[in-house]
């Protein structure tokens, strides 16, 4: 758990002037969560992280970390217990993957054997091959892989906190998103408890559990990311989330969510009269068409089968497209948009059908929370 | 066989190439014409006697050169020296305005003449270019390694022992090689102040207007220099690891 209370930082310029870096931030990153510090440049973001290790001496304020006053620490014991990642990733050149990986295990003098297996592990966990890239140097590596390296040597001594500076910057959008995932993978087995810097709020909703909101060293909100785009306090925090910011909350949901599992379907060989009584009893317009095992095959609307007789397996048609039940709404609404339909048959990572989503469910699940807030308001 | 392996040897080879020929085209003229073979002859003795001090005032004087030199540039990159260090270096760069003739000269008049004021001068010549490439090398390390490694726990010491030093090591050999091929080039002069070496050949040569006694002198000044640089080309390529080191 990383707690900061009352944290101010002023700088003195050259010209005898003052710059608060940060004034009066507190706030709690609980065991185990991503905290994102977002806001525009300049906000005060690297420079609150910085207290936090020590390497920006804090004006005022305190910094527990796991628990302890940093104050009552020694700044090089503290940092080696904190895994620390910069945006220009930093590996040292002049050593190898194997060593990179190893510095602050070295510093901590564990035994030589048991840090470079584990350098070995670390690098398996993000896709790179030991055999190849131990060995290397880091002038060998393509940007991407850098930065995984960069991020499984803050891990190496497997501290529990973990300070992030931007640590996705350095690479293209593409390669940034697959990172990410990695990472978030790794995070729900390793549990740490992280503070990350970000300025760009798409990576923040993604990444985090709590939003920290800056804006000229204040912290203006401490939020979830649904809250925060839901709720922002204020009109710079919800300029500062774009106008588009309910849109952005429907990658924060997942297709099961929203999911009506309700699991009325038909089989090839079942009378269309089946089919038509059972979407008038559910009052649906579509009634999926299933394969023996389960599987999504087809569909069959309500007007084609009105007055015609035999099996749905003479008038049914293909499913335009599917979505998975944990792809996020983003991606199903997506879909509904370039097939023009507003409903989508969902299936689970084998093709099984296992129930549908509908634009109306959707925009009644980003609907709720304002609905609560109102009724909140009302009472 | 990688690439870089083929180029590696193709290196080698030219080399090789280079000094057996060079051994045949004294062998040559040593048979046919006898001219070297004559000099060997007249002045082996000398040569050699010779040779051995002008190495002992090569080594010595350049040793202390880098033994100095080194620690110089690093405490004068320090962040607290920042605001004097500008200014050393720019006497330094006046320094090197300075003929190193005028530098043995000035040696004289302090030191006398003989061994010591000799290796003084040539440690003063060679002095400059390894504290300027020692600076430099050092301030060129990119803040942002300095920062993560702080931010990992190393000490100011560690810092500057494994990550300070070994990313500068490339320009502070680039600057022991000129200091060396300075000091090398310089030292025939300090036969001048009574320092000995090759150069009493060469200069003996021409005031006696005696071209062999002059070769005797200049021929193995130019192989040293060339041994010299081979040397350091070859440890530079070694022992700088490969992730710092652009030759490979
Ligand atoms: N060493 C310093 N001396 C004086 N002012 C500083 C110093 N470091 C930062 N500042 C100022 O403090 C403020 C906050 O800087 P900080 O680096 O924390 O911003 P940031 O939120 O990380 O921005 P960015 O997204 O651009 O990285 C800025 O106004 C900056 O100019
Ligand atoms: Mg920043």
């Amino acid at each position: 758990m990383i707690t900061l209370d009352k944290l101010s930082k002023v700088f003195e310029t050259p010209g005898g002037g003052t710059v608060i870096a940060a004034d009066q931030v507190s706030m709690e990153v609980p065991e185990g969560e991503i905290c994102v510090l977002l806001g525009p440049s300049g906000c005060g973001k690297t420079t609150t992280l910085k207290m936090i290790n020590g390497l920006i001496p804090k004006t005022n304020g305190k910094i527990h970390v796991a628990g302890r006053d940093t104050d009552e620490l020694n700044p090089v014991e503290l940092r080696r217990s904190i895994g620390y990642v910069i945006q220009q990733i930093g590996l040292f050149p002049n050593m190898t993957i194997q060593d990179n990986i190893c510095v602050v295990p070295d510093l901590l003098g564990w035994d030589k054997n048991k840090s470079r297996k584990r350098a070995a592990e670390l690098l398996e966990l993000v896709n790179l091959d030991p055999g190849i890239f131990l060995n290397r140097y880091p002038k060998e590596l393509s940007g991407g892989q850098q930065q995984r390296v960069g991020v499984i040597r803050a891990l190496a001594a497997d501290p529990p906190v973990l300070l992030m500076d931007e640590p996705f910057g350095a690479i293209d959008p593409i390669n940034r998103a697959v990172i990410q995932d990695e990472f978030l993978k790794m995070q729900k087995e390793i549990r740490k408890t992280i503070a990350f810097v970000s300025h760009d709020i798409d990576e923040a909703i993604k990444m985090a559990d709590k939003i920290a909101i800056f804006r000229d060293g204040k912290l203006e909100q401490y939020s979830s990311p649904d809250d925060l785009l839901a709720r922002p306090a204020n009109d710079f925090i919800a300029s500062f989330l774009g106008s588009d910011r309910t849109l952005k909350r429907l990658s924060l949901l997942s297709v099961s969510d929203v999911m009506l599992g309700d699991q009325i379907r038909v089989t090839a060989q079942d009378d269309v009269s089946r089919a038509r009584d059972m979407m008038r009893e559910a009052g649906h317009k579509n009634i999926v068409m299933v394969g023996p095992q389960g599987r999504a095959r087809g569909f069959v609307h309500l007007n084609d089968i009105a007055d015609v007789q035999g099996r749905v397996e003479e008038h049914y048609q293909a499913l335009p497209t599917v979505v998975n039940v944990h792809d996020d709404l983003r991606t199903a609404v997506s879909r509904m948009f370039r097939h023009d339909t507003t409903w989508l048959a969902c299936v689970d990572d084998d093709g099984f059908f296992k129930g549908f989503i509908t634009q109306r469910a959707i925009s009644h699940a980003l609907g709720a929370t304002y609905r609560d807030a109102a009724t909140v308001a009302a009472k | 066989m990688s690439i870089k392996d083929t180029l590696k040897q193709d290196n080698i080879r030219t080399r090789i190439a280079f000094v057996i020929g060079l051994v045949f085209g004294v062998g040559l003229m040593a048979g046919e014409q006898g001219f070297l073979g004559d000099i060997w002859r007249y002045y082996s003795e000398d040569i050699i006697y010779l040779a051995k001090q002008h190495v002992i005032l090569v080594l010595v004087s350049s040793g202390l050169a880098i033994l100095v030199g080194v620690p110089a540039g690093i405490w004068l990159s320090r962040d607290w020296m920042a605001r004097y260090s500008e200014t050393a270096l720019q006497i330094f760069n006046i320094g090197t305005t300075i003929p190193t003739l005028a530098i043995l000269a000035l040696s004289i008049t302090l030191l006398g003449i003989g061994f010591t004021p000799a290796v003084f001068g040539l440690w003063v010549a060679t002095l400059l270019p390894i504290v300027r490439n020692v600076y430099q090398g050092l301030r060129e390390v990119p803040a942002y390694l300095k920062e993560a490694a702080t931010g990992m726990g190393m000490t100011p010491r560690h810092i500057l022992l494994s990550v300070e030093l070994p990313n500068a090591l490339y320009v502070i050999f680039a600057g022991v090689r000129t200091a060396v091929a300075v000091n090398v080039g310089t030292v025939p002069l300090a036969f001048l102040i009574g320092g000995g070496g090759l150069g009493e050949l060469i200069f003996t040569g021409i005031d006696l207007n005696d071209p062999q006694m002059l070769l005797a002198g200049a021929i193995p000044v130019a192989l040293l220099s060339m041994l010299a640089d081979f040397l350091l080309a070859k440890a530079q390529y070694w022992l700088i690891p490969r992730g710092v080191n652009p030759l490979r």
